[in-house]
């Protein structure tokens, strides 16, 4: 067993005797550490880890709770926050609530904490309802399960379109010590309503840290989610993140993610679609360079009959860096009438760089409309003189052409200021000063 | 301005330029005629700096320095521009932010400060008008889904924007209908000046009446084998190039 595993194991027992052990939550953590226990960390003789290691990323001496955590100033955290709109923000630190950084409501709707939504009564029907309901049972979301305690809890009730974009960020200052964080978000919006999320995680410290992060996200019915990951971590961190979103009928649900930082990133993504006319769109740009490895695992299962999903995922690989796609589409019987897209375009730019890209189509409906692509290339060399020629460097003409060809997943992002900010990340990666306004 | 001195150039293995020389002064118009595969593109090409073909012997002189080892963005910025044959459709850029970012990296090179954006807009408003362009056309992906004439227009409204001194015209007229052709001659013409000078380079004798040149060249097999005054056009549209290559081999 890895000293990791062991150490998780042994520290349970000592982490749930603070917990109230009549909670409705403590028996699904008990059974989780149970499950990851059986389960232990995902290795590369599984299917879909194939092409992903955890080996290196597990076997730093993490802390499981920070011991030494650095008070944050808002200009401490200013350059991480999309700070030139009006937002709730729910930020963490060291897995700590940070409520003088934060903008929390319970005025007609509740964004707030899961560690408050677990301890008080009155949030206990939701929490019965939803919590751990479409979350994964495999090794390491039951990790997570065992160990939830703290993260975001929001619920908008029917009717209520969200006046402004929620930030959650979760900080970690990790000093003298490499940390393994667990946070844990409760997303449940309800008929009709409408909320854009905006979520990062974001490391301040020279040390390893280890986000696994799992999101159990409700659209009930008509319901209109815009949900939005930077990843744009530094390279001392790693993050397994899984995102599980159940869709009602004619709910619509859209992901950006945006993946340019860390050292290892891996994101599991699962869309139910469980009633009819259900919008699902996924969309992702990665721009990674030495030693980074990013790695998307989507799966869009179609129940029912007449729902659409989109997925559009670019990737611009440099140096040694490593990309993986694996998007499955699953089409049940019931489901006709179905509308699945998948696009997986790469461009690699140097030889050392490796994209891995797989699609997994499985259809058992008959009447339905599937389609999958997925390229690897080079940047045009034409396009490049053509831009030179007009007097643009090569470097500059390099990004301007990278940019090109990431802004199709860019247009369809709703809030400008995330627009603006995206940007200028993808020209600060690429090294130019040029401006990509659109 | 510029000056060519036997210059041989090859791509791959293949040999395409066998020795042009070549002057063209400040205020001048040449052009080059010639067959298919005489290396009239190719031509273009190498003043521009594309890197795929290699000269092997000669120079290009552009205001008496030596081209050789400056990079395709250098020389644009010395002033050297090319209408592209064949415009490259490039999704996800706009034209606008294209052409901002080519003037501004133009004058960066240059050790001026950008353009204030109040001047960038009336120039891009006044070369619009110029080329009877809808500004519309700027908000979309460079050249992405033009049609051929707009893809042409697209360049020249580009040299407009650029105000290069020496502006290479390769084979603009094709896929041109007669109205575009007039506009689009009309708008070089309107920007030559003393200052400038214009390298068309051509199949047919067409555009040659809307731009009419002071030189006419014919080009074959990589080498000028004929120079004149625009009646040298008239004679090749006349008497096509078979009496040309006649003229050669005799």
């Amino acid at each position: 067993m890895s000293q990791l595993k062991e150490k998780l194991l042994s520290s349970f027992i000592a982490f749930e005797e603070q917990k109230n052990i009549d909670s409705y939550v403590h028996g699904i953590r008990t059974k989780a550490i149970k499950k990851f226990e059986k389960e232990g960390f995902p290795t590369k003789k599984m299917e879909a880890w194939k092409y992903t290691s955890l080996k290196k990323t597990l076997n730093y001496d993490y802390k499981l709770f920070p011991t030494a955590t650095e008070a944050l100033e808002f200009k401490d955290i200013k350059d991480f926050l999309i700070d030139d709109i009006e937002s709730y923000k729910i930020i963490f630190v060291d897995g700590k609530y940070c409520s003088h950084l934060s903008e929390t409501t319970h005025d007609g709707m509740d964004i707030c904490i899961l560690s408050s939504a677990l301890s008080q009564s009155k949030y206990d029907l939701v929490i019965e309802n939803y919590f751990d309901k479409i979350s994964k049972k495999d090794g390491i979301t039951s990790l997570n399960t065992a160990f939830s305690s703290e993260g975001s809890y929001i619920h908008i009730p029917k009717n209520v379109q969200v006046d402004k974009p929620i930030q959650i960020v979760y900080f970690s200052t990790g000093k003298n010590e490499s940390v393994l964080y667990q946070p844990r978000n409760l997303i449940v919006v309800d008929e009709n309503s409408h909320v854009e999320i905006i979520e990062r995680h974001q490391s301040l410290s020279s040390n390893s840290i280890l986000v696994n992060s799992v999101s159990e996200i409700y659209c009930n019915q008509r319901s209109i989610v815009q949900h939005y990951k930077i990843q744009d971590d530094n390279r001392n961190a790693s993050l397994i993140d899984n995102t599980f979103i159940s869709q009602q009928r004619n709910s619509d649900y859209t992901l950006h993610t945006f993946s340019f930082g860390g050292e290892l990133t891996r994101n599991n993504l699962s869309i139910f679609q469980n009633g009819e006319r259900i919008e699902s769109t996924i969309k992702g740009i990665t721009i990674i360079g030495e030693n980074q490895h990013v790695d998307h695992n989507t799966l869009i299962h179609h129940k029912k009959p007449n729902c659409n999903s989109y997925q559009d995922y670019k990737g611009i690989f440099g140096e040694n860096s490593v990309g993986v796609f694996n998007g499955q589409v699953l089409v049940e019987k019931e489901a006709q009438k179905t509308n699945a897209f998948q696009a997986n375009n790469n461009i690699l730019i140097s030889d050392k760089a490796t994209i891995n890209t797989k699609p997994q189509l499985e259809i058992f409906a008959d009447d339905v409309k599937c389609s999958h692509g997925c390229t690897v290339g080079q940047l045009d060399k034409n396009a490049l003189f053509y831009l030179r020629s007009r007097g643009i460097p090569e470097k500059e003409a390099t990004a301007l052409l990278m940019f090109g060809f990431a802004n199709k997943v860019l247009s369809s992002v709703s809030i400008p200021e995330v627009k603006t900010r995206i940007n200028n990340i993808i020209a600060k990666k690429l090294g130019v000063k040029i401006g990509f306004d659109i | 301005m510029l000056k060519i001195k036997n210059l041989h150039a090859k791509i791959e293995d293949k040999g395409i330029l066998k020795g042009i020389n070549l002057e063209i002064k400040a205020g001048e118009i040449h052009a080059i005629m010639g067959p298919n595969g005489s290396g009239k593109s190719t031509l273009a090409s190498v003043i521009t700096g594309k890197e795929e073909y290699e000269v092997t012997e000669g120079e290009i002189l552009f205001e008496n320095e030596d081209l050789e080892e400056v990079s395709p963005e250098e020389r644009a910025h010395k002033g050297i521009f090319m209408s592209f044959q064949y415009p490259i459709e490039i999704p996800g850029i706009t034209t606008t932010n294209f052409i901002k970012t080519a003037i501004n990296e133009t004058r960066k090179a240059r050790g001026e400060n950008d353009m204030p954006a109040k001047d960038m807009l009336k120039m891009l408003r006044e070369k619009c008008d110029l080329l009877d362009i809808d500004q519309k056309f700027l908000s979309r992906s460079i050249n992405d889904g033009f049609s051929g004439g707009e893809k042409k227009r697209n360049e020249i409204f580009q040299m407009a924007m650029l105000e290069p001194k020496l502006a290479i015209l390769d084979e603009t007229d094709s896929g041109l209908d007669i109205d575009a052709l007039k506009i689009v001659a009309n708008g070089v013409n309107k920007l030559k000046s003393q200052e400038n000078a214009v390298l068309v380079i051509t199949h047919y004798q067409r555009l040659l009446d809307y731009i009419v040149p002071d030189y006419v060249h014919v080009l074959f097999d990589g080498k000028i084998v004929k120079s004149g005054t625009k009646d040298l056009a008239h004679e090749l549209e006349k008497k096509g190039y078979d009496w040309i290559k006649e003229e050669v081999n005799k």
